[in-house]
């Protein structure tokens, strides 16, 4: 079964035909790579699904459910939680805080029950807490838990935005080039983050240019050029594609 | 017809005014995201300039009334030009990196300060402009009789305009002030200055604000220390309906502001005037959230 | 004890959770005794304008406390907050004059007519970017000044204003003097500080930080962005107009100067100045900028000169505001390496933070 399918979807941004007609299926439970070379409008996939863009046409269809141009909360409250190529951390607040705001829609919690603190409230804050530090030692940052975002490194903000997402109990994961920025050695541990998070019943969809990292953990990859799906298949069935390696290298005359 | 024609040379009038100062705003929010509150009181400075200098150089004396006019508009942009660059200097600059909200605030304290400046030197009371420097002859358009002093004051602010959209444009300093709008950083590592930059929209701005203030004392004859607030409310909500940040914009929404409230005043009701040109903006943004001529970004994501 | 130690000493104290709370109740307790302490230094006069000055200053507290979280806790750019507070005065000065209501009860009917006037003009002007909607928001002040002006429903008595407002009572006590006043416009504003204090720790506040940050990664966390800041607008809305009716009640004439975009730009001032988001930062700005336009009178003419250059030079020397918000914080140390966690490296092959929780309890 599929968890997430696209049909045709469609986006222009005055003229300029962004995605074109892209449509491909995500298994449900599988880890898949979209690739392709820059500005082949693989992040403005990602923002129609998330809600961030509306689609000029086609569906998005999240288990058997049509969710096009559904407002972004409503799809996270769905399952579909994801993180951003330019990290987008709340720079000024804790790592902890950063998390809850993960937590938040999944508490209950209204404004007059919120301000005045009743029992039920208090525990649901107190299972919030708990649940980001969870969170946060699955990603290796619980010990950072009272520094600023803004002052961790690099690496260790992207595994942040990871958490983040994962606190928002995600079916399915979204992530924009979760290895951008890190080291050979940090990049490695993130493949077996990766695959954890599958391990977590999570579904896992995302953009990468290492191409290391994507042969090695997606089991199915899609790639895209000038807005358009060009090939999909296995790493191995990408690899010798003959598109691909057009698309990536050129070719010669 | 006549009442129409009358009103609509009346709102241009008003309106070029109204664009000369939106400029000084969207030129300075273009380049720093700053909303300058203290423009309005650099435009009535220019009218209290205009009016001393008038008085003690004695020009009405040696000239006609257009190189009056003319000589005024120069001498009161040039003095405005230095206020602005100085205030640039002591109230904005130190908040440069800080929240944006700071600087406005200090903007804040600067408008206070400059229309009370105002009031201590020049008193409480209004100020006349000596009558008769320009022609107060009526021009007949369409069997209408219109004051010339009305083509006058458009013609004004819009050779003014023209002077900067080419300078903006057509000159190399004009290009570098576009590309600091754009992308400050980028602008710095191509050799910009980007200070220097700044400093000129400071004088810029302030000293077409300067040029308006002179106009609407020729026009109306008196001023008052505080008519920078209402015109300079005006002049913001232009730039904004215009599209902050966009030259022709402000030039757009500056007589689209002027023709409204003339034509709301004559056609509705004068007691509402101000408010009329409020709701046409409010309803203007919930259509077109970034102004007539903003770009409509998509949120980059 | 050095001076390092001390301060070091009094950082540890700051960081403490009760401290805040502990903080807001020596404040109150001590305005509690001002009245006394004006007495007890037999200040001239009776210490009447003094007190009518420290009302004044709980008004706009209390005022700008309701701003605060429209500005300060949801980075609304709102400049037009005197538009609430005037709806809420006019509501009771005319309850109160054309139909004999006592104030207390006008006080909530003043509230609600502030927020559902606030929600209606927010809902369709709520997605606009930051300077525009600070243009709409003080068009709003503006249109409401020029509605009052020209005697909108005709009661609202033009550019005269409304005179003869009723004062509080309460069980047939009367809020007469100076000193009555007192008491009760400063329970408001410490009822106020309480209850945004609550706000500002719970997860509606935490929310609306959130957005405050970054609208698009608060909407990629689930957060409702569009309802929230609805919400804040609404109740910064409401408690304006109450604030409105203890004005009304306590100046007992009000016309439509009273209201005007200078009153707003100052409530703007206070929350910046203090410190955008912080209570006790918004309490020191109205002290300062309400109180130094009374202590500047000295200055007379050039009073505002002064003033203007003091609003200048406290932003150029703390741009980040008097007291800005301090950092949330929560005691999760116990939690610490309490987890699994994810990376193999770390933990080898224990990797679901949920497993062991479940298989503990079953």
């Amino acid at each position: 079964m599929s968890a997430l399918s696209l049909r045709n979807l469609l986006k222009t941004f005055g003229g300029l035909v962004a995605v074109a007609n892209v449509s491909f299926e995500v298994e449900d439970l599988s880890i898949v790579g979209l690739i392709g070379p820059n500005g082949a409008g693989k992040t403005t996939v990602f923002n129609m699904i998330t809600g961030n863009y509306r689609p000029d046409s086609g569906d998005v269809i999240f288990n058997r459910r049509a969710i096009t141009g559904m407002p972004t909360h409503e799809i996270v409250s769905l399952g579909i939680a994801r993180t951003f190529q330019n990290i987008r951390l709340f720079q000024n607040m804790t790592v902890l805080e950063n998390v809850l705001a993960g937590c938040h829609c999944r508490m209950k919690a209204g404004l007059f029950s919120s301000m005045f603190r009743f029992p039920r409230q208090r525990r649901e804050e107190r299972h919030a807490v708990e649940q980001a530090m969870r969170e946060l030692a699955f990603v290796g940052l619980d010990r950072q838990y009272n520094n600023l975002a803004g002052n961790l490194s690099y690496g260790n903000q992207r595994l942040l935005e990871i958490a983040r997402a994962l606190a928002s109990q995600p079916r399915f994961l979204i992530l924009d080039e979760p290895a951008g920025g890190m080291n050979d050695q940090e990049t490695e541990d993130l493949m077996g983050l990766i695959r954890n998070i599958r391990g977590r019943d999570i579904t896992v969809l995302l953009i990468e240019h290492d191409m290391n990292l994507v042969m090695r953990v997606c089991e199915k990859i899609v790639v895209l050029e000038y807005g358009a799906v060009i090939a999909e298949g296995t790493p191995a069935q990408i690899k010798t594609n003959p598109l691909v390696i057009e698309a990536y290298l050129g070719v010669e005359d | 017809m006549e009442e129409f024609l009358q009103q609509l040379t009346n709102g241009l009038a008003v309106g070029g005014i109204y664009a000369l100062i939106a400029l000084g705003y969207t030129m300075v929010y273009g380049i720093l995201r700053l909303i300058n509150f203290a423009h309005g009181d650099l435009f009535t400075l220019g009218a209290y300039f205009g009016l001393t200098l008038l008085i003690s150089l004695g020009l009405a004396d040696h000239l006609n009334g257009l190189a009056v006019g003319g000589v005024l508009i120069v001498m009161a942009m040039g003095l405005v030009a230095v206020v602005g660059w100085l205030l640039e200097r002591v109230a904005y600059r130190p908040l440069r990196d800080s929240d944006r909200l700071a600087a406005v605030v200090s903007a804040l304290g600067a408008s206070i300060f400059f229309s009370n400046a105002i009031m201590l030197v020049y008193g409480p009371r209004s100020q006349v402009y000596p009558s008769g420097i320009l022609p107060s002859a009526a021009f007949p358009l369409f069997g209408v009789e219109v004051p010339v002093m009305r083509f006058l004051m458009f013609g004004g602010s819009a050779l003014l305009m023209c002077l900067l959209y080419w300078f903006i444009h057509k000159t190399r300093v004009g290009t570098a002030i576009r590309a600091v709008a754009i992308d400050q950083d980028a602008a710095k590592l191509m050799g910009i200055n980007v200070n220097s930059i700044i400093a000129l929209i400071f004088l810029i701005g302030p000293a077409l604000g300067g040029a308006a203030g002179v106009m609407v004392g020729l026009y109306y004859g008196q001023i008052t220390y505080d008519m920078g607030f209402s015109f300079g409310l005006k002049a913001f909500t232009a730039a904004i309906l215009g599209g902050i940040g966009n030259i022709p914009g402000a030039m757009l929404g500056g007589i689209l502001l002027g023709v409204i409230e003339a034509m709301g005043a004559a056609y509705i009701s004068i007691a509402w005037k101000d408010a009329i040109a409020f709701a046409v903006l409010i309803l203007i943004l919930i259509f077109r959230p970034t102004g007539l001529l903003g770009e409509r970004v998509a949120d980059k994501v | 004890m050095s001076a390092g130690a001390i301060k070091e000493r009094c950082r540890e104290l700051q960081n403490k959770r009760w401290f805040a709370s502990a903080a807001f109740v020596c404040f109150f307790l001590f305005m509690a005794l001002a009245p006394s302490l004006l007495d007890l230094f037999g200040v001239s006069g009776g210490g009447i304008a003094q007190l009518d000055m420290l009302n004044k200053i709980g008004i706009s507290a209390a005022l700008a406390l309701s701003l605060n979280v429209i500005l300060g806790q949801a980075g609304l750019f709102h400049m037009g907050h005197t538009a609430f507070f005037a709806v809420g005065a006019y509501t009771t000065a005319v309850l109160s004059t054309m139909y004999q209501w006592p104030i207390f009860s006008a006080m909530p009917v003043a509230g609600l007519l502030a927020a559902a006037i606030g929600l209606a003009v927010a809902l369709p002007i709520i997605h606009l970017r930051g300077d525009y909607l600070l243009v709409v928001t003080i068009g709003i002040v503006e249109i409401v000044r020029i509605a009052l002006m020209n005697n909108i429903f005709g009661i609202t008595g033009g550019a005269n204003g409304i005179y003869g407002i009723a004062r509080p009572a309460i069980f047939g006590f009367v809020f007469n003097s100076p000193k009555s006043q007192f008491y009760l416009i400063w329970s408001f504003t410490a009822l106020t500080v309480f209850i945004f204090y609550l706000l500002e720790h719970s997860r509606f506040g935490r929310a609306l930080n959130y957005i405050k940050a970054d609208d698009t990664a608060a909407a990629g966390c689930g957060i409702n962005v569009a309802r929230y800041k609805l919400a804040a607008f609404t109740l910064g809305a409401f408690w304006a107009g109450m604030a409105g009716t203890l004005y009304a009640a306590n100046i007992r004439t009000i016309e439509p100067t009273s209201f005007n975009f200078f009153e707003s730009v100052i409530l703007f001032a206070i929350v910046i100045l203090g410190g955008s988001g912080s209570i006790a930062g918004v309490l020191l700005g109205s002290f300062l900028l309400i109180g130094l336009q009374d202590v500047f009178r000295d200055f007379d003419s050039a009073r505002m000169l002064v003033f203007g250059l003091a609003m200048m030079a406290m932003m150029i020397f703390r741009p980040q505001g008097l007291l800005p918000p301090r950092r949330r914080r929560y005691d999760a140390r116990k939690l610490m390496g309490k987890y699994a966690c994810g990376i193999s490296r770390q933990c080898g092959a224990k990797y679901n933070p949920y497993d062991e929780d479940e298989g503990s309890a079953s």
